[in-house]
């Protein structure tokens, strides 16, 4: 177990140079194994319940292709600014990670905000958690996505503070790089959810 | 291999171990109302083969197990003064593992092609007009059987001829069941919303006793229900009396029974009330139990009607504790003459 | 009121943390304490005797109410527990014995063992260890609270819906059942993952994997299946808590939702499962086997590859739970032969164990006695497992009392019998004190024979037409005699089980310290001191193949080779945070069965309050020196 201080140099890979950034590293990775099936069980349920709309409105009738399109691209232009803020990092460019993981928390907010607004448009079309198996199904697995995509918020909000105040060093590098891949996790998992919720749900 | 025989055997080595005790046979010895191993119809008797097959099979490897077992425990356990040669035992061989990987395989192989044929046979769904069709719904503890063709329903009761292969459309309204009668065949499950098909046939009549295997609630061990399997002279005696109009109300007695039925039973025994939806009771006179369980007589109906919950815990039917001696006289006489 | 009462108490947690207004003086003199050491301990052996502890505590707890409805099943018509209560009773020994007793047990001897195994000092979350701990605790705790608040779940271990849906189980029961296994439910899958990094992160030098003990590798195994099992679990849990308490309809079959959908998830989660919990049993079993054969273990790498292969394969097999659920023969079948696959791995291993005692020197202590009883009890289990695997006869057993004798066979014969075993075994290392043998030869064999007096009639009982979960039966249809041997059975598994008790007993009371390989052991744990010091190894030690320690005393060797020179030990620090997180889990899930918005909020908030707390504890451990260090000095 070598807990020898480590010198930090640009362009190393600070996030493994210590023994508990490699376990942090290795660890949330078998994490996002768990998380996969946990996703996968949700996205399971939905296909398995997603024509039970009990006389409420279908996919196809209520899904909004714009706006779904939207937000599948700020997702997907987050994912673009935290592996910015990663390269910043390596670099220990503090100011320019800092930014660069402002900018993917925000547009994680404004993911966010779609997002509520487009459930508050579903409630109005009687599409509601309770309205029918469907309902049930799609809230669950998107609201999941959503309230991941809040905690990814938070967490990244909280570490950036930390590595504002206690710089990039060992301790905060290997936080940065494991929220990093968090987020990028979730990001594909709205991969999924595009495809399988909204593009076949349009189809119908 | 002889089922028959094999069963036999067990049973005259049971029944000797009962005189040697001294005991009653009814306590040890299976009855024919409900035992797997030697089944009334044909799809026990598929189960029971496989049964069978799957045990042999089992035995002998067992017993080759038990052999190795038995010698290493007999031959290696540590002697004082004994030192074995260590270096003749090696710690793997690979001769021998390849010998353990593939004989199991071979096995199963074995026990796998019946167990498919045997699978898709018991799916298969019976043609033709010779098969009768029963639907089956599961309730919170109670069975109802309705007969399509001959358009009429009844609880707890199940008629069948015996040497028709009887098909089975299972479904429920509140929670899972299963739908078992050990004599003669395989399990289904109910699933509300959803229609389950199993096909039966009694080779033999006789009564077979029907359980509910899934639980399902407090008078789960409760739900039981009855396979009445005969011939077909009597079974088409028995559907002829189930479709005929009930009889008349001729007693005063029978009348003032009648009024406490439409006032109060009704309501949930003529399906009124979704929710709350009782067994059929048109033809309650011709059951042979009550409520599943119990035996069908004059007083087992009162004690009934006066605290069912007390007798199947978590029943919907209510308390009938409000009528006097003589009202509860009226509505047993009632019921137990519609036939 | 109450809400009001916890409103109180949660402003002054709130307070307290935020001000950080803790009276110092009474913290100062708490932290002294024993208890506050235990509480707040990050020391794996520390935890793995805490879970162990835990899982004798609700054995005996599972054990009860097995007795209990042994009892109801002495005379037919018995009324002693029927109805709900029955239901009560059979839910909670299901759920209590696999969540609460083995999976506990066996945490508990991996966590002590495993690391000491690989040569570590200590897991590598040890955060994760002691959160996982108090996550487990206090799940298992709530779930218990049922019996004393509202009436325990009474819908079956399974909890298969529509029968755990408010309508039909009305009450806060299930309530109990969803959110105490799901905050226990997350302390398991932290540790799965805690336990995977440490095996492939924390070996020492020299220890590659080939080289693993099998419990190692069993634990690793284990691991997996944790990672992978436990979400579904998760979601089918989090999903029957959305129906019950916030009005979805996933499992209302009126509304669209589908109970078979319930019991795909809970099986997916369910079958593996079963090999979480008898994976590290045969990995306990392969190294009782080769201790006391003093020979090494027969088919080393293939005794890994089965493990892993029935590992895999448990991920196939789920839907042979629900053979009569009605989803077609095409189905059936291919589930069927999966199943009957893992016949194949599960015989590699038997064979492996049978001629790893061939040609050894057999000597049978307790422990030993359990490896050899656990041999035929478990082959039986494992061949009424493939009479299960073929639908047609299935159709037969399923949720017979058929079924009830296979998997007591299986987790009684293979799980329990090992942990037993393993307890015997690891005693020593785990409280630095031994067993005593005459007490332990007691406890074997009136556990073994009272276990194949139980359950052995009721694979009988199944084939006669007595389905499971009864609480009672016909007369007169040749039940009763049977039924009767099987409670005399189970009297006979609690007075061994009492004396087991005993002997623990006496064995906290006795001053004599063990010595430091009782067993003439092979692997590494052997080769620590006892009582195993806090830090487990002065000098890490460097490893030359399998069975280390073993091939050590082969040449000749006192002590395993050092693999660094002696110095400063970093370890961790301890911690009270995990403790405060899994009470602020544990109040809020009591919030939500109680259906109080607020408090469940409110835990909620104080899990996240805990979080931050975590996230901005810079303790990065400390430096010790260990004793051998200090001598050295000492002497210079």
């Amino acid at each position: 177990m070598a807990h020898h201080p480590v010198e930090i140099k640009p362009g190393m890979h600070l996030e493994t140079a210590t023994f508990e950034g490699k376990n942090k590293v290795m660890g949330f990775w078998m994490f996002l194994g768990a998380e996969t099936v946990l996703f996968a069980c949700l996205f399971g349920t939905y296909l398995a319940l997603r024509n039970q709309t009990v006389n409420g409105p279908s996919g196809a009738e209520l899904f909004d292709p714009v706006l779904v399109a939207v937000a599948t691209a700020i997702l997907l232009f987050s994912s673009l600014t935290s592996v910015f803020a990663m390269m910043a990092m390596n670099k220990l460019d503090k100011k320019g990670m800092l930014f660069w993981l402002g900018v993917t928390v925000l547009l994680g907010l404004s993911f966010l905000v779609l997002e509520i607004y487009e459930f508050v448009h579903y409630i109005h079309e009687g599409h509601t958690f309770m309205s029918s198996a469907f309902g049930s199904s799609f809230y669950a697995l998107v609201g999941t996505h959503g309230a991941h995509v809040t905690f990814g918020i938070i967490w990244i909000s909280t570490i950036m503070y930390q590595a504002w105040k206690w710089g990039i060093n060992t301790e905060t590098a290997p936080k940065l790089f494991v929220s990093s891949l968090y987020w990028h996790f979730i990001d594909v998992v709205w991969v999924f959810i595009f495809t399988l919720v909204y593009l076949l749900g349009m189809v119908g | 291999m002889s089922r028959k025989g094999l069963w036999r055997i067990l049973a005259v080595l049971a029944l000797a171990m009962l005189v040697l005790a001294g005991c009653d046979s009814s306590k040890i010895l299976p009855s024919d109302a409900l035992n797997v191993l030697d089944p009334k119809g044909t799809a026990g008797e598929k189960s029971l083969d496989l049964i069978y097959f799957s045990i042999a099979i089992m035995l002998v490897v067992f017993a080759i197990v038990m052999a190795i077992f038995i010698y290493v425990l007999v031959k290696f356990r540590k002697r004082e003064g004994v030192t074995l040669d260590r270096s003749k035992y090696k710690d793997h061989n690979t001769v021998l593992e390849i010998i353990w990987t593939v004989l199991p395989i071979a096995a199963l192989v074995a026990l796998a092609i019946p167990t498919v044929k045997y699978t898709f046979d018991l799916a298969e769904v019976p043609k033709g007009d010779d098969v009768l069709v029963v639907e089956v719904v599961g309730h919170q503890y109670w069975w109802e059987f309705k007969y399509p063709k001959q358009g009429f329903k009844t609880a707890q009761e199940l008629h069948i001829p015996v040497g028709k292969k009887v098909h089975f459309k299972i479904t429920g309204t509140d929670v899972l069941h299963a739908f078992w009668v050990p004599a003669l065949g395989g399990k289904m499950d109910v699933i509300p919303g959803r229609v389950n098909e199993l096909t039966l046939d009694a080779k033999k009549a006789g009564l077979y006793h029907g359980k509910c295997a899934e639980l399902c609630g407090a008078s789960h061990a409760l739900m039981d229900f009855k396979v009445v399997a005969e011939e077909q002279a009597d079974f088409d005696k028995w559907i002829a009396k189930m479709s005929a109009p009930p009889a008349p109300v001729v007693t005063a007695k029978e009348k003032q029974g009648e009024e406490i039925f439409n006032s109060s039973c009704i309501k949930c025994h003529a399906g009124m009330d979704p929710k709350r939806e009782g067994p059929d009771l048109t033809k309650f006179g011709n059951r042979q139990s009550i409520a599943g369980i119990l035996k069908y007589d004059e007083k087992n109906l009162k004690a009934w009607l006066k605290d069912p919950k007390s007798i199947k815990p978590g029943t919907k039917m209510e308390k009938f504790d409000f009528l006097n001696d003589q009202e509860l006289d009226a509505l047993t006489q009632y019921l137990m003459n519609r036939k | 009121m109450g809400t009001l009462l916890i409103m109180i108490v949660f402003g002054l947690f709130f307070a307290a943390i935020f001000t950080g207004g803790y009276n110092n003086t009474l913290i100062q003199r708490a932290r002294k304490t024993t208890a506050w050491d235990w509480l707040t301990s990050v020391d794996h052996k520390k935890i793995g005797v805490m879970y162990f502890m835990a899982g004798i505590f609700y054995f005996v707890v599972g054990g009860l109410e097995a007795l209990f409805m042994r009892y109801q099943l002495l005379v037919p018509g018995n009324d002693a527990f029927v109805g709900r209560t029955f239901n009560e009773l059979l839910t909670m020994h299901g759920t209590t014995m696999i969540f609460f007793a083995a999976m506990p047990l066996i945490f508990g001897l991996i966590n002590v063992v495993m690391p000491l195994q690989i040569g570590a000092r200590d897991v590598a979350f040890p955060f994760l260890n002691s959160l996982g701990f108090w996550l487990f605790f206090f799940g298992a705790l709530l779930t218990n609270m049922g019996w004393i608040f509202g009436g325990a779940p009474d819908a079956g271990w399974t909890s298969y819906v529509q029968l755990a849906l408010n309508e039909y189980s009305p009450g806060p029961g299930v309530d109990y059942y969803v959110l105490g296994l799901q905050i226990a439910g997350a302390g398991t899958t932290m540790s799965g993952i805690n336990f995977l990094v440490t095996i492939l992160n924390m070996r020492t030098k020299g220890m590659s994997l080939l080289r693993m003990p099998m419990f190692t590798w069993t634990s690793l195994i284990t691991s997996v299946l944790i990672i992978f099992a436990m979400p579904p679990l998760t979601i089918a849990l989090l999903l029957l808590m959305m129906d019950r308490l916030f009005g979805a309809n996933f499992f209302d079959h009126v509304m669209g939702g589908s109970a078979v959908l319930w019991e795909h998830l809970f099986w997916i989660f369910g079958h593996p499962e079963v090999y979480i919990v008898v994976l590290p049993a045969f990995g306990i079993m392969s190294d009782i086997f080769s201790t006391f054969s003093k020979k090494k273990l027969f088919g080393y790498n293939s005794m890994v590859f089965a493990t892993s292969l029935i590992g895999f394969l448990g991920f196939m097999v789920w839907v042979h739970h629900m053979f009569t659920v009605g989803l077609g023969p095409v189905s059936n079948s291919i589930f069927a032969i999966a199943t009957m696959l893992i016949a194949i791995p599960t015989g590699i291993k038997v064979f492996n164990w049978l001629f790893t005692m061939w040609g050894g020197e057999l000597t049978f202590p307790v422990a030993m006695k359990w490896a050899i009883g656990f041999i035929p009890t478990f082959v039986i289990g494992g061949m009424t497992g493939i009479m299960l695997a073929a639908p047609p006869a299935d159709f037969q057993y399923q949720d017979s009392y058929f079924v009830v004798a296979h998997f007591h066979y299986v987790l009684i014969g293979g799980t329990v019998f090992a942990l037993l075993a393993g307890a015997y075994y690891w005693w020593p290392k785990m409280f630095g004190k031994m067993l005593s043998e005459r007490l332990g030869n007691w406890h074997f064999w009136l556990f073994f024979i009272g276990f194949h007096l139980t359950f052995f009639p009721q694979h009988f009982l199944g084939l006669f037409g007595m389905p499971r979960r009864v609480f009672t039966y016909e007369p007169n249809v040749g039940l009763e005699y049977i039924n009767q041997v099987s409670t005399f059975g189970a009297i006979l598994m609690g007075i061994g089980t009492i004396i087991f008790a005993w002997n623990m007993i006496q064995s906290f009371r006795s001053k004599k310290i063990a010595a430091a390989d009782p067993w003439d052991g092979r692997s590494l744990e052997w080769a620590t001191e006892t009582p195993v010091p806090f830090y487990n190894f002065a000098q890490l030690p460097e490893v030359r193949g399998v069975d280390a320690f073993w091939l050590e005393k082969q040449a000749g060797n006192k002590q395993m080779t050092p693999a660094e020179p002696l110095g400063k030990i970093h370890m961790p620090s301890g911690s009270h945070i995990p403790f405060l997180m899994s009470i602020a889990l544990f109040v809020g899930g009591w919030g939500l069965i109680a259906r109080s918005w607020q408090i469940g909020v409110m835990g909620l908030l104080a899990f996240g309050v805990t979080m931050f707390m975590r996230s901005f504890d810079r303790d990065h451990g400390f430096y010790v020196k260990p004793k051998e260090l200090l001598d050295k000095e000492a002497k210079s």
